[in-house]
């Protein structure tokens, strides 16, 4: 009955199948979590601020409303957030808190298996919680285009594009000393502000602009206004934004592959 | 299902050795395991037992020498390895967030079984494990001692041939700690092989047929536990008290009776083929402990004399 050709070629799913039942465990906060912080943002800022911002110039945002211009930020830097939690204490837990890497680790899994699991695992939370976020921002009006919906994988590879490296610096900690929140304070919330989330890039000084460029928040969010509402830009550069994201969650597998690597043998 | 009784050991360890930088955690061990035995390594912290443990599943790669665990070599087959031994760690690492039922299935999930074969043979090990009652209750509710039942049962789970246990005991009340020990002598019985290290001399005693004293990763001895204590021990210690300030002069008027003698900070040991003759023997020489008290030599008797009475940490 046992089998390790099955662990081998789907040990990857197995380790997701339990990270996902252990998401089931608490669903409710989860779902809560998915359509609460869509509605208030979007009533706050989409249509609070946009008020406002509205009544102003409307031509500051490409000629749309001040919500179908935040809408997709919005999507996108949710998923970031959801990937910067993700990608960090359940890593500490993992290996350090409860453990529970060790269980699987002793199965016939392999190390690579766990860290593919773990991702996949988390892209399959983001795809669902995306793809909520979005259908609300649809609802509210804020997604007039018809490729809007492609949004959702974009939001996920955002979502790993940052919290892949994250993952792979989160295995390296042998000591929580408080990193994550740092990591939340000083990283997660600049870039939630300066990546062209409630304005656009070119509103800021020029010596600012760089942090959107480096933040893979403001890539994303670039491709998913032209998806939204057809934001206007030449086909490279959306190629080279979707470039980026790629990279960047890449590097960041490989570095996590390596990290868990050298973590479970030492 | 069970390993061929064809007289292959199931492990077999050639000079097995593991560093870490200078530092030889397990420095030239060799060992062989038969099928349905029952082998315990004893030593003190930091002895190599528990990177012993891991090399044999193969989650950690030796530096030298020669493993084989059912034939194969862990180093290159893992996996396979892997799929038909239950792992119990020194420490816990259930899922506390999964119900105690639930931390079965998935964990039946990573050996490829499928959910018909797992919900079934998870009530049997919840059963096995005493825990019925507590199927849907959630992990963190359970008691040391449950957990660790339920830690066995999940290592059950694929049927093993082969069970490592790293400390199972340690931490646990005596009754949890003889309940545990009932369990894992059933499962010997039913002809798993059990790998267990411990520094618990009364554990080793009662569960292993065999054994390696294990030091500084070193083997210092080899053997069952019966044919250790007729080789480093006597058969029978006595023990005597005079008080702290006394013991030590009193060594030097026991001089000469008994097999050997030993002097603690607390008492006297005297080892004896008979320790009444040699009780006997001290009252006639006009000494009287403050107490006195005659037992069979036991393995801790053993441990000591071969990895010495320094703390280790």
């Amino acid at each position: 009955m046992v089998s390790a050709s099955r662990a081998r070629r789907f040990g990857s799913w197995y380790y997701a199948e339990h990270s996902l039942r252990v998401m089931n465990s608490y669903r409710w906060v989860l779902l809560a979590n998915s359509v609460g912080s869509p509605v208030v943002y979007l009533f706050a800022m989409g249509i609070g601020l946009a008020t406002l911002v509205d009544q102003n110039d409307g031509g500051a945002f490409g000629g749309v409303s001040y919500l179908a211009f935040l809408a997709p930020a919005l999507v996108m830097s949710a998923a970031v957030m959801t990937a910067a939690t993700e990608f960090t204490y359940p890593v500490m837990d993992g290996f350090k808190w409860r453990r529970v890497y060790y269980g699987p680790h002793a199965s016939p899994l392999g190390v690579h298996q766990i860290v593919n699991g773990h991702i996949l695992a988390v892209s399959i939370r983001l795809t669902a919680g995306s793809a909520a976020y979005f259908g609300i921002t649809a609802l509210f009006g804020a997604a007039p285009s018809a490729w809007g919906w492609l949004s959702v994988p974009i939001a996920v590879s955002c979502g790993l594009a940052f919290g892949l490296p994250l993952m792979a610096y989160a295995a390296s900690i042998r000591e929580d000393k408080g990193q994550f929140a740092l990591v939340m304070r000083f990283i997660v919330t600049p870039l939630f502000l300066f990546s062209g989330t409630f304005f656009p890039l070119e509103s800021l000084p020029g010596y600012l602009r760089w942090i959107g460029w480096i933040s893979p928040l403001w890539h994303g969010t670039e491709v998913g206004r032209t998806l939204s509402y057809g934001y206007s830009q030449p086909a490279w550069l959306i190629i080279t934004h979707m470039a980026f994201l790629a990279g960047l969650a890449g590097v960041g597998w490989i570095l996590a592959q390596r990290a868990y690597q050298r973590r479970f043998s030492g | 299902m069970r390993a061929a009784a064809n007289g292959q050991p199931v492990i077999s360890a050639q000079d097995l050795r593991k560093c870490y930088g200078d530092f030889a955690a397990v420095d030239g061990l060799s060992f062989e395991v038969q099928a349905g035995e029952s082998f315990g390594l004893l030593g003190p912290n930091g002895a190599g037992k528990s990177t012993t443990m891991r090399m044999i599943g193969g989650v950690s790669q030796r530096t030298s020498g020669t493993l084989a665990v059912m034939g194969l070599d862990p180093d290159d087959h893992g996996p396979e390895v892997r799929a038909h031994l239950g792992v119990v760690p020194q420490q816990d690492n259930l899922d506390e967030e999964l119900k105690v039922r639930d931390n079965l299935v998935v964990y039946g999930r990573y050996f490829g079984l499928p959910l018909s074969y797992l919900r079934p043979k998870a009530d049997e090990l919840l059963e096995f494990a005493q825990l019925s009652d507590k199927a849907n209750a959630k992990v963190d509710s359970l008691s040391g001692g449950m957990k660790r039942r339920l830690t066995i049962a999940r290592a059950l789970i694929n049927e093993p041939r082969m069970l490592l246990l790293d400390e199972p005991t340690t931490g646990l009340d005596p009754q949890a700690r003889h309940i545990l020990w009932d369990r894992l002598f059933r499962l010997k019985e039913s002809g798993v092989t059990l790998i267990l290290t411990t520094h618990h001399m009364d554990e080793a005693e009662q569960l292993c047929d065999r054994l390696i004293v294990v030091d500084k990763g070193r083997i210092m001895a080899e053997g069952s536990p019966a044919e250790l204590i007729r080789r480093y021990s006597t058969r029978e210690v006595l023990e005597l008290r005079f008080g702290s300030q006394r013991n030590t002069t009193a060594v030097d008027e026991l001089r000469g009776i008994g097999d050997r003698i030993e002097a603690l900070p607390d008492r006297v040991l005297i080892y004896a083929r008979d320790g009444e003759a040699a009780l006997e023997e001290a009252t006639l020489r006009g000494l009287h402990p403050v107490t006195s008290l005659v037992r069979r030599s036991s393995l801790e008797d053993v441990f000591l004399r071969l990895t010495g009475r320094s703390l280790v940490d």
